[in-house]
């Protein structure tokens, strides 16, 4: 009953979808408000449907109702709780539907919030999602049905992949899909302007929270993931450039540019049709995410079940959905440009060279991502990309952009003086030249991107906190005057600080991970010791263990360093037995300075016995990129908190009062 | 398998990785810098029976044969040249994470350059338009635009604070 | 000019989806790698034969001696596939006169031997891959895979998977054809 009951919500919310991407449009262009504000009601009313759908579905899978060939084929009734409402998104439905909650939460949260938003931009954007929900929610039910019942349902189910029970997997999909669908809203403002004609400070103004939501979301669904990999697969790495992970890397580049390009449209009123332009890609390349994962169309290490007509869906709703925004962009942008002037050197032109770099390294990742394809189509020649062409291409052109954001805070609009401020950069600079160098020497191999990459780090670093100690005027002022001009700091630059920093730790984890990483593996037998960066691990034998829906064996390697004991870690195997698969379960010691990390398995020689391969990695600074990304999400919400300050309050209000505050 | 993550959406996908397995302790030379050079060899060696992964960390029977194959040849002398050119001899250019650099690859290495100069020399052509008209046109501005632009400076640019 | 750049990214994005497009339809395995052996001669081989079968071993000499076609077939006890495309050999051989070789890959000499006395043994010669080796120096990605070899040595064929079905029968005798097979009058 309840599953036919989210089955009828969805039908209904179809209905709903295919309204609302009518009606508001056509008041707006006929100026009849009635129709424009039927928009907010109808995405609220949508949203209500969906999450309908949505708690259907997650409470057959708490109920463990089996007749739901969903729940069936993805959860077991052993299965943990936590994992049995993670399961609701667990398979390729379940997701799917979780996307579509995602969109009419951000439907809703525009017919909510957006009070300051004109009636007819409103309306419009309102539609443009509609047209989306309309796709995705046809997509669905055609298709991808999460509630279709088994005629003959089984006594138990089978169970999810064990790897997906897991805590940072349960996460990961809710977040990524936050910041993946997030922008579409995005999207929508965008189209909606496009069709108006008119894209001005304004737009961007409201467009920028629902940016800068989206992108932090994507960026913790990003870091979820890795972090995920880096200790539930049991091999220490975090980032293979594999095809999944580039189509949810793109979006980040591309709306990390955004982010940027929309602080141009907002205060100089310059650089509209780039900004649209990326607003439309961020989304697209979120669409060319979804597609390549649901399709299978190239090879991954997390390849979908693959089904074509599945796969044809989605293009068409891809085609339709990107290639429409793009020839109306075409259209309509030529008419678009004009706005501020500026000089060559400016904060304006440095974050247009920033957008520069940002799309080139995504244009990278793309051609690296979809070059095989391309390929194999025009000559049936079958190619790999893998990480040396990302580590050769991608990554030397993200290190000028790392500088940039080191040199940009600095530069002031419309015209900077460049010389001062490479002048008061002198000693950053000087200091960071001295580490990069210091790695250059102290690494065996002296690796330059390595080293390369030391000195741009270390230049963000220092300059983001010189930028901001000059704000307040650390040291300059009182300290009282100073604490005070830190207090009335705008919590966008608070934010953009905060980013920044996190950036520049995310590289030193990155580089120290990667440089110093060291690794042992030994067969283990009880009593045997093996030795790894200064650890001296001693393993005294294996226990098996039982958890709710699987049994395990697990290691106990006692650490010691300079003889002293460090701590004890219990690396498992498991054995899921309904699902009828291992995972590896790392067991970690943790700190700021290096990752110990340990996992077991059994050796690949079938006629070794009564031994376990002992693999140990060292992982120097690697807890900095998870750092690093924290602080890039707290950047984002703390310059948001300083968006719904302004919800109501003109800016520039606001900030004359800033502005003579000094006088008092 | 594998290394690394998911990121989309893993969990949708029904089947997925098996687990690390990796380089075994009985494979390992003693001559720690061939042991090196052989780990950055199959770093870049795609496994031909996995998705997406080098043999390095692939579990698969045949990436476990040539890891110790790898290891035959340069303990015989090969250098990494010939050893990846052994592979590649045997599988294509497919078994290499890092593409040749060949005609019909061309495209994928000069792209990254070629897209930012085309970008480079866009902005640089429209600053400079933009900077003439800098030049040329202060008179140009009406007083309107002029109150606009002295409100703008003096509300986003901190020195204007300072 | 400035024109088209406007349409710039609908353009990519046309092409991209292309490519898509491409990717979906077309009758392709994205796993599959194309052999690098096709028009090369054939990578030497010189295998012992499986121990106390009966069956000669294989070496590289073996596979242009008679002057005509040969089948070289990588098998294995333990691969349920080999099973499955067992029967459809055996008839290449039976019927249609294929000179069928063998290369027993990864396989336990008694499992072997049982296996091909309880199936039965179309092989003319089989060679025992005990370590795999042979099939590394034959771009092999796993078992069962079979080339279609001239009889001047010359690689013109690979088939991945079971030779099983209709088309897969017919992919494999019409390969063997056009390299000069003679089959006998029935």
């Amino acid at each position: 009953m309840i599953p036919e009951v989210g089955h009828l919500a969805l039908s209904l919310a179809l209905a709903v979808a295919l309204i609302q991407s009518i009606l508001p449009m056509l008041g707006a262009s006929r100026g009849n408000l009635a129709w424009m504000r039927s928009g907010q009601s109808l995405a609220l009313v949508q949203l209500a449907l969906v999450a309908i759908a949505f708690g259907a579905l997650m409470w057959s899978f708490v109920v463990s109702d089996f007749s739901v060939r969903n729940v069936a084929e993805n959860s077991h009734s052993m299965k943990p709780m936590i994992y049995k409402i993670a399961g609701t998104w667990g398979s390729h439905e379940g997701s799917l539907l979780l996307w579509v909650l995602i969109l009419t939460i951000f439907g809703g949260g525009v017919a909510l919030f957006g009070a300051n938003i004109p009636d007819a931009l409103r309306a419009r954007t309102l539609s443009v999602q509609g047209w989306i929900s309309v796709g995705f929610l046809s997509f669905m039910l055609f298709t991808s049905n999460p509630f279709a019942r088994l005629v003959n349902p089984p006594l138990d189910g089978q169970d999810m992949n064990p790897l997906l029970q897991d805590i940072g997997l349960a996460l990961h999909p809710p977040f990524l899909y936050l910041g993946y669908v997030g922008f579409s809203i995005v999207f929508s403002f965008a189209v909606a302007a496009l069709i108006e004609g008119r894209v001005d400070p304004a737009w961007a103004r409201w467009v920028r929270p629902w940016t800068l939501a989206a992108w932090t979301f994507l960026t913790g669904g990003i870091v979820l993931g890795s972090w995920w990999a880096y200790y539930e697969l049991g091999w220490g790495g975090w980032w293979f450039w594999d095809p999944v992970e580039n189509v949810s890397f793109m979006p980040w580049l591309v709306g990390t540019a955004l982010l940027h390009s929309a602080i141009v449209v907002e205060k100089r009123d310059s650089l509209k049709s780039w900004t649209i332009l990326l607003a439309i890609l961020t989304f697209s390349l979120s669409l060319l995410g979804t597609f390549v994962v649901r399709s299978g169309v190239l090879t991954s290490v997390h390849a979908f079940a693959t089904d074509p007509s599945r796969g044809v869906y989605i293009l068409l709703l891809l085609g339709i959905a990107i290639i429409g925004s793009f020839a109306l962009f075409a259209w309509r942008a030529p008419a678009m440009e004009g706005g501020g002037l500026y000089r060559p050197v400016s904060r304006e032109s440095a974050l247009l060279i920033n957008n520069l770099l940002l799309a080139t390294g995504a244009a990278t990742v793309l051609f690296g991502t979809l070059y095989p394809l391309a390929l194999e189509a025009v000559t049936g020649e079958k190619i790999s990309v893998g990480p040396p062409y990302y580590n050769a291409a991608f990554v030397p052109v993200m290190l000028p952009m790392v500088i940039l954001a080191g040199i940009g805070p600095f530069l002031s609009w419309k015209r900077a003086d460049l010389g001062g401020v490479l002048d008061r950069l002198k000693l950053v600079a000087g200091v960071s030249l001295v580490a990069g160098i210091a790695i250059w020497a102290v690494t065996t191999e002296g690796s330059i991107l390595a080293a390369a990459s030391i000195f741009a780090a270390t230049f963000l670093l220092l300059a983001t906190v010189q930028e901001w100690a000059w704000r307040i005027k650390l040291g300059k002022a009182p300290l009282s005057e100073s604490l005070r001009r830190a207090r009335n700091l705008p919590r966008s630059a608070w934010g953009m600080s905060l980013a920044h920093l996190g950036l520049a730790v995310c590289i030193f984890g990155f580089v120290g991970s990667t440089i110093w990483k060291s690794e042992t593996v030994a067969f283990a037998e009880p009593g045997s010791t093996v030795e790894v960066a200064g650890f001296e691990l001693t393993f005294r034998g294996s226990e098996r263990v039982k958890g709710p829906n699987y049994e395990a064996i697990r290691g106990i390697l006692d650490v010691t360093r300079d003889g002293k004991p460090v701590t004890t870690l219990y690396p498992e195997r498991r054995n899921y037995t309904f699902a009828r698969s291992q995972t590896t379960e790392s067991a970690i010691r943790s700190t700021v300075l290096g990752d110990l990390y340990t996992s077991i398995r059994e050796p690949a020689d079938e006629n070794i016995r009564n031994t376990w391969t002992l693999r140990v990695v060292y992982e120097p600074l690697v807890r900095f990129i998870w750092l690093g990304a924290a602080l890039m999400i707290l950047g984002g919400l703390v310059s948001l908190s300083d968006r719904r300050l302004r919800v109501g309050a003109p800016a520039r209000d606001r900030r004359r009062g800033m502005a003579a505050a000094p006088a008092e | 398998m594998t290394r690394l993550v998911s990121l989309v959406l893993i969990v949708a996908l029904g089947l997925l990785p098996m687990l690390a397995r990796a380089v075994e302790p009985d494979e390992i030379l003693d001559d720690p810098k061939l042991e090196a050079r052989a780990r950055a060899i199959s770093a870049n060696v795609r496994c031909v029976v996995c998705q997406n992964e080098p043999i390095n960390t692939s579990n698969a029977g045949i990436a476990r044969d040539l890891r110790i194959l790898i290891r035959e040849r340069l303990k015989a002398g090969d250098t990494d040249q010939e050893v990846l050119d052994f592979l590649v001899a045997r599988y294509g250019d497919f078994v290499l994470f890092k593409p040749p650099f060949k005609p019909e690859t061309w495209a994928l290495w000069l792209a990254p350059f070629v897209i930012f100069a085309a970008g480079g020399a866009g902005i640089f052509v429209m600053l400079r338009r933009t900077g003439q008209r800098d030049t040329a046109g202060p008179e140009k501005l009406n007083p309107a635009e002029e109150e606009k632009l002295a409100r703008i400076m003096q509300s986003d640019n901190p020195e204007a604070e300072s | 000019m400035k024109r088209i750049l406007w349409f710039l990214p609908l353009i990519v994005a046309v092409a991209i989806g292309g490519f898509a497009l491409w990717g979906l339809v077309a009758d392709r395995d994205p796993s599959r790698i194309p052999s690098v052996l096709i028009g090369r001669p054939a990578p030497a081989i010189a295998l012992d034969p499986v121990p106390e079968l009966g069956t000669p071993g294989l070496s590289t000499a073996d596979l242009t001696a008679g002057g005509r076609p040969v089948l070289v077939n990588f098998f294995a006890s333990w691969c349920v596939p080999c099973k499955a495309e067992h029967a459809v050999l055996s008839r290449l051989a039976r019927e249609h006169g294929v000179t069928l070789y063998g290369v027993n890959y990864k396989d336990k000499a008694d499992d072997a031997r049982r296996w091909l006395n309880d199936l039965g043994n179309p092989y003319a010669r089989i060679g025992w891959d005990n370590s795999g080796r042979a099939g590394i120096e034959w771009g092999i990605s796993g078992v069962p895979e079979t080339f279609v070899i001239r009889g001047d040595g010359i690689v013109v064929h690979r088939y991945v998977g079971p030779i099983v079905g209709a088309d897969a029968q017919q992919e494999i005798l019409s390969a063997l054809r056009e390299a000069g097979l003679k089959e006998p009058a029935s």
